[in-house]
């Protein structure tokens, strides 16, 4: 199999070496960290005052975890390290408890995120000469941006067209004879079950690879979708957190999932203890940006759940494999690649007089994309009679629902003491959708 | 004059409508005329009754989400062009209909028509002057 790389040194690197480099890059975040009110407080706490209190890469160990809540609090300038005259980007998304997070970006940062981007493209085998459709949201969301820059760098022709549209999707495939997509499997099935609509198959189109992320799905949904449209996929993983997409990314042997370590140190802890679990075992994927200024995060708890393989990958990279993801530690729910908490949607339903106490979320799937109903109970007492203040309701639900959790959802009305009660730990979310 | 219609809110489910009539049946209670107004996810059962404080307290207890309105039930003379007269004094008195809906048994040579207004005190005024018969709530159980 043919090997390429973006950067062969760094991509092939000695163990020890890139150890090396982490401790370098850690001395230097930390000094970043230090600039900001949240680890200025916390740091010394832990006897770290100065970049120099790093030793080894064992003080890692010494400071606390970040966690989600953090970057709350944080909110809006609270782990800004630069002078916002330094920052190029911003990227935010809301939170659990509708309050958002947000993550600054200078130059420098954009472009140690766009090369890891560019490495992880050319581990896939693709680069110039390859149309490239890009069928990520763009937008606050990383997932669009990220890999749209990191693909300009490799040289390969970039059709920034986003999500949704299946049949101006198809056209532009089609007519540009596109190579390579990104995109979710949900929405890669959804466009294989249209396709003869438009009187389409895999073989009317020039479609060579797929690179898959944002939505958890197992390894035959990959062996399945490959064989339709006969092209190759590739595993991409990634978080805003931690920049964005290009975190951990699939080589040609598509065998799980490089991490590029000399952009982050990953950790793999038992989520009760905090205590790092034995190699190869399952753990929650903790996260150490070595590559952001604008915003350092030391040691951030993803949720998520995965391992790392031991042993090295025939593709020569030292960078260490992670498996996907295969579950979390809470009960997050990702809607058409957004992150959304059942305690958001509590929180904005209890706000509404009108609305009981019963509610149900409802998860479902239509044509590749998902779809969130809301099920709320009427307050009684509050019941008019009257049609229109009741559609009213269903907007205003919706709308206080969108401002929260950034997605449409269909809201309907349930008379009182008709959906499951809350006794008993009555089942609040029903997802439908079929796992991938 | 005014005479209180009872609303039901509904979910859109089946056999609903069939539970919430056949509780007023067991219980003696007669409905005079009724309708529904639907969305695609829910509805809004509207009714006059011949006892309205029974069916509400009815309701209660089953835990149906119900309410009382006002609303003006109109006699119409029985012959084409009939309701058209109706309408034009209450268009000429500047009354907004908000919805109408008819009785399910006739009476008389008269038909009956139950009419919400925005403004139920004007829309009496305007009636009785012009002329139109309005019932009241009395004259419910005797129909
Ligand atoms: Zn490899």
């Amino acid at each position: 199999m043919e090997i390429r790389y973006w950067n062969q040194r760094l991509e092939t690197l000695p163990r020890h070496e890139l150890r090396q480099l982490q401790l370098e890059r850690l001395r230097e975040v930390v000094g970043y960290a230090l600039q900001t009110p949240f680890y200025k407080k916390r740091l010394p706490k832990v006897g770290i005052s100065s970049p120099e209190d790093i030793r080894s890469l064992d003080d890692l160990k010494k400071i606390p975890f970040t966690v989600k809540d953090d970057l709350r609090q944080a909110f809006p300038k609270g782990l800004l390290a630069v002078d916002m005259e330094k920052v190029v980007r911003i990227h935010s998304s809301s939170g659990t408890t509708g309050i958002p997070t947000v993550i600054y970006y200078t130059a420098d940062d954009l472009d140690r995120w766009t090369d890891l981007l560019a490495r992880s493209i050319v581990a896939t085998g693709a680069g110039p000469g390859d149309v490239f459709q890009n069928m990520m949201s763009y937008g606050l969301f990383t997932g669009g941006l990220g890999v749209h820059y990191g693909a300009e760098r490799v040289g390969m022709a970039v059709i920034p067209v986003g999500g949704g549209n299946t049949q101006r999707q198809l056209q532009i495939m089609r007519d540009f004879r596109t190579t390579v997509l990104h995109i979710t499997p949900s929405y890669l099935l959804h466009i294989h079950q249209r396709m003869p609509e438009f009187g389409l198959t895999p073989a009317d189109l020039n479609l060579k690879k797929a690179w898959m992320g944002a939505e958890p799905h197992s390894e035959n949904t990959r062996l399945k979708l490959q064989e339709l449209f006969g092209i190759d996929i590739y595993n991409s993983y990634g978080l805003s957190e931690m920049n964005g997409p290009g975190v951990a990314f699939e080589c040609v042997y598509k065998n799980d999932l490089h991490v590029w370590e000399d952009g982050y140190i990953i950790e793999i802890i038992d989520p009760r203890t905090g205590e790092p679990v034995e190699d190869g075992q399952e753990g929650e994927v903790v996260f150490t940006n070595l590559i952001r200024h604008a915003l350092p995060l030391l040691r951030y708890r993803t949720r998520d759940l995965a391992f790392l393989h031991p042993d090295p990958c025939p593709c020569g990279r030292t960078a260490r494999r992670m498996s996907r993801i295969t579950g979390r530690t809470d009960d997050m729910l990702i809607i058409n690649g957004v992150n959304v908490f059942p305690s958001q949607i509590e929180e904005v339903l209890m706000s509404i007089p009108e609305v009981g106490t019963n509610y149900q979320i409802h998860l479902s799937r239509h044509e590749g994309l998902d779809r969130l109903t809301v099920k709320v109970e009427i307050y009684s007492k509050l019941f008019t009679g009257d049609l229109a203040a009741l559609e009213a309701l269903k907007n205003k639900i919706n709308e206080k629902l969108r401002a929260s959790i950034t997605i449409n959802s269909r809201i309907e009305l349930h008379e009182p003491g008709s959906l499951p009660a809350i006794e008993g730990k009555a089942k609040r979310v029903v997802d439908e959708r079929e796992k991938l | 004059m005014k005479i209180r219609q009872i609303s039901v809110f509904l979910e859109n489910r089946k056999g609903r409508l069939y539970e919430v009539c056949s509780l007023l049946g067991q219980a003696g209670i007669n409905i005079r005329a009724l309708t529904i107004a639907e969305t695609e996810s829910f509805g809004v059962l509207r009714m006059v009754v011949n006892k309205p404080d029974e069916a509400i307290s009815l309701f209660r207890k089953h835990n149906i989400t119900a309410n009382l309105t006002d609303v003006v039930a109109v006699e119409v003379p029985d012959r084409p062009g009939g309701l058209a007269e109706v309408l034009k004094v209450l268009s000429d008195g500047n009354i907004n209909v908000e919805y109408m809906y008819a009785f399910v048994e006739k009476f008389s040579e008269k038909a009956l028509l139950v009419f919400r207004f925005d403004d139920p005190s004007g829309a009496h005024r305007v009636l009785t002057s012009a002329g139109v018969t309005v019932l009241t709530e009395k004259d419910l159980p005797n129909l």
